[in-house]
């Protein structure tokens, strides 16, 4: 796998200008090879016509390019004039100048349209606060070409609002500006040209204003739509089917709103969305993984306990979360033992499985997924990304589960393992076992799903059924009324 | 339930038997025994015996160690456990002096696991808690004087012999053959290199993640108590200030030089004790050759170094580089 396909990116003088794409497209690699955090294998960068080759983070900054990412960096218990003027403070005989420092540092806020006391620790400030610091700070070392990852993440809509007043004076001044972010309402609002990246390559370079929302999400997250024809999964959603678990008004406070949800045997559910809609929050109630604050969850009418993920596990749910390495492997055991690891744990620590049973699980599920290389006793890390995500599927299918929620299993493998995994979920719903799986694919998720729940803002908003499964319609659901809502805000 | 001595052992096995070598070397009588009243006496029979204490912590913090935490308390834990029974041991029968000393190392054990499991305080500063306040406890349990006992029992479990070998030698065994029953007998073993080797999915997976972390805490905290017991009997006597004093960090030594990484993970019971073992072969030789007893820290210091090069990965990766550069040509 590549992480970054011979992309090409232009960033003009006073342009703002939206780099877009899911988790995995290739934004922050990106972003790194240019800050020269991480060392690029081919191409070059230039500014203002001049090739330069940053292989630092300092370098990056020495030539013009400053980056603020969406956790400050800065110091939080320094003050804000320490912060701005930290390692190139005013001095006079060696002393710092306390009192030009914050004088200056009070002037260079006011530009910001930021009336503040700068003498004040910068964590007694807001979040806005932090960031448009750190945008004075990188922007006052010379910056030429300025770099905001994810900053409105955490800002409430005034914020945004100062912050992007400050985007645009700083693009008045001829400033270049990248703007990462997954809310496209801002996108629409502040930028004047976008990028959009899916698995490393580069999807296409449009004026925004020539660019319907539609298009966009299009770009985003689903392939070349003439190309593809779908083999679809059994259409006609089967209310007959056994319910194995439902969900009434289930949901989170700040996580994600309520919803209702039934998931029944021999049907795959599928999740679809943008990043950042909710898809994953839904999957980790639905599992345990996280408590839901309101709602109940029943099975055959009996309301159940669904507070950690022990209990989803003892109730014969099984999860795959998207984060493969920090949440999935366990990397320095082998593969039998993160096979066995699920069973184990329903099992308890009195009835051990002997190694001879471990060995015929491991071998079983070896051979059924025909796990890479077929080594039990490999550790588990250093097979290939499709294999340990087969590895995990194992993990649950040897608990003989009920309901399996899998979180992007497609994700970071390669095309081969990819149309097993896919295979595989079709077989797995056949069988008799509910599936939920998100996928940032479209038409993966119409080639599997009985239904799909289309999330926007951390709300289930739709879902559809049998016919209605269409990437098309997936789309639509997706853009339905954002655009209306932009027009509100603007 | 096997006790497997995984090829990784071969490093230990080499380290030990190369000390012992050297000890040969320094003192021609090293390897020399003999039997007097029922029991064998000689330096390797010194060195089982001595190493007992460090060893029986060993077993405790490689457990804890392996699910990435640490126990700095164990010294302390020591002291209040051996100042427990000696004060105990004159007025009560020998069952109850080990009973009550074993649930104060219960007690101490549960302390740390709720402070690191169930509040999540960063393991190092939650058993430093004990560390500091164990040795205050353990004088006021003595009233701040050296207690001494006459009690023919507890002596015994320091001084005597079973079958010829010292009593805390065959008690380490015990511990170890136990401890092992309890981690490789049942699936402790795995669901704790699993908790050490990535949490997150481990819970995840539905283990009980803090129950494995408690329990491993408690474990130490006996693993200590008994060793302070042992270590009271050796001397006939409690010394608040100075039992165990910086033991826990020979027996994080021992751990680390069996091979566990602090990280958490894989870990090797057999390993750890044979890391106790190894430090304190090291520290009977330099008594034995005359040199200062000073020089012991240097020669830590020295193979400590060497232990953890040999685990580096860097280092790993320069051997690899190497071994290409040199096919290459």
């Amino acid at each position: 796998m590549k992480a970054l396909d011979g992309v090409d990116f232009t960033l003009g003088e006073g342009e703002i200008h939206a780099l877009l794409g899911e988790n995995g497209a290739g934004k922050s690699t990106l972003i790194k090879v240019v800050t020269g955090v991480f060392a690029r294998d081919a191409g070059t960068i230039r500014l203002a016509g001049r090739e330069i080759a940053p292989r630092s983070a300092k370098d990056a900054v020495d030539a013009g390019i400053a980056t603020v990412y969406q956790e400050v960096n800065l110091l939080p218990n320094l003050s804000v004039a320490q912060n701005l003027y930290l390692g190139r403070q005013p001095t006079r005989f060696g002393v710092v100048r306390e009192g030009e420092m914050k004088r200056r540092a009070r002037a260079l806020l006011l530009d910001y349209g930021l009336d503040i006391d700068v003498g004040a620790p910068l964590s007694s400030y807001s979040v806005a606060v932090q960031h448009i610091t750190a945008i004075a700070r990188a922007v006052d070392l010379s910056a030429r070409v300025l770099i905001l990852d994810e900053p409105t993440a955490s800002l409430d809509r005034h914020e945004v609002e100062i912050l992007f007043n400050v985007m645009r004076k700083l693009a008045d001044r001829g400033i270049g500006i990248v703007f990462v972010s997954h809310f496209l309402d801002q996108v629409y609002e502040i930028c004047d040209r976008v990028t959009v990246l899916r698995n490393g390559r580069l999807i296409g370079s449009r004026e925004i204003a020539e660019l319907p929302r539609l298009d966009l999400i299009r770009m985003m997250l689903g392939r070349e739509l003439a190309e593809t024809t779908h083999e679809r999964a059994a259409s006609q959603p089967d209310t007959a089917r056994e319910v194995c678990v439902s969900f009434k008004n289930y949901g989170k406070q700040g996580y994600i709103a309520p919803f209702d949800l039934e998931l029944r045997r021999g049907e795959v559910v599928g999740l679809a969305g943008l990043l950042g809609s909710g898809r994953t929050e839904t999957a980790r109630l639905v599992f345990g993984a996280e408590r839901a604050d309101s709602g109940e969850a029943t099975i055959d009418g009996k309301a159940i306990k669904l507070s950690s993920p022990r209990d989803g596990a003892s109730l014969g749910f099984g999860y795959c979360p998207e984060e493969r390495k920090t949440e999935g492997i366990v990397a320095d055991l082998t593969v039998r033992e993160n096979i066995v690891l699920a069973l184990q744990a329903r099992r308890g620590l009195h009835r051990p499985l002997s190694r001879r049973e471990q060995d015929e699980i491991a071998m079983r599920y070896i051979r059924m997924l025909d796990i890479r290389p077929p080594d039990p006793e490999r550790p588990i890390g250093l097979l290939s990304g499709g294999n340990q995500q087969k590895a995990l599927l194992a993990r649950w299918l040897a608990t003989s589960p009920k309901l399996l929620v899998l979180d992007e299993p497609t994700r970071g493998i390669d095309v081969g393992a990819h149309a097993e995994i896919i295979r595989l979920v079709r077989e797995l719903c056949e069988q008799g076992l509910a599936l939920l799986v998100i996928s940032s694919e479209l038409d993966e998720i119409v080639t599997y799903s009985n239904r799909v729940v289309v999330l926007r803002d951390r709300a289930h908003v739709e879902e559809l059924k049998g016919e209605a499964v269409e990437v098309s319609s997936i789309l639509a659901a997706i853009a339905a009324d954002t655009a209306p809502a932009q027009e509100a805000a603007s | 339930m096997t006790l497997r001595i995984p090829r990784r052992g071969m490093a230990q096995a080499l380290a030990l038997i190369v000390i012992l070598m050297i000890d040969r070397l320094v003192s021609p009588q090293f390897f020399n025994l003999h039997l007097q009243d029922g029991r064998l006496f000689g330096s390797v029979i010194d060195v089982l015996n001595r190493g007992t204490p460090v060893a029986l912590l060993s077993l405790g913090m490689v457990l804890v160690i392996a699910t990435g935490g640490i126990d700095l308390s164990v010294g302390a834990v020591m002291a209040i456990a051996g100042a427990t029974a000696a004060s105990l041991a004159d007025t009560h029968s020998l069952p109850v002096v080990i009973a009550s000393a074993l649930a104060v190392g219960l007690a101490c054990g549960l302390w740390n696991g709720i402070l690191v499991a169930v509040l999540r305080i960063q393991p190092i500063v939650a058993t430093l808690i004990l560390m500091v306040a164990g040795r205050g406890i353990a004088q006021l349990i003595t009233e701040g004087r050296i207690v001494t006992f006459t009690s023919p029992d507890l002596v015994w479990m320091g001084n005597g012999a079973v079958l010829g070998l010292p009593t805390p030698v065959v008690i380490a065994l015990g511990m170890l053959l136990l401890t092992a029953a309890v981690v490789r007998g049942t699936a402790l073993g795995l669901l704790i290199e699993a908790t050490g080797g990535n949490a997150r999915a481990s819970e995840l997976s539905g283990v009980g993640t803090r129950a494995m972390i408690l329990s491993v805490y408690v474990w130490c905290g006996l693993c200590a108590s008994l060793a302070g017991v042992i270590a009271a009997a050796d001397i006939m006597g409690a010394d608040a200030n100075n039992a165990g004093l910086w033991l826990e960090l020979d027996a994080i030594l021992a751990v680390v030089i069996g091979g566990t990484s602090l990280f958490g993970g894989r870990f090797s019971l057999v390993l750890a004790v044979a890391g106790a073992l190894i430090i304190q072969a090291m520290n009977t030789g330099i008594l034995l050759s005359g040199y200062p007893p000073e020089l012991n820290l240097l020669v830590k210091a020295v193979v400590v170094l060497a232990v953890l090069l040999a685990q580096s990965p860097r280092l790993g990766d320069l051997s690899r580089f190497t071994a290409r550069w040199r096919r290459t040509k």
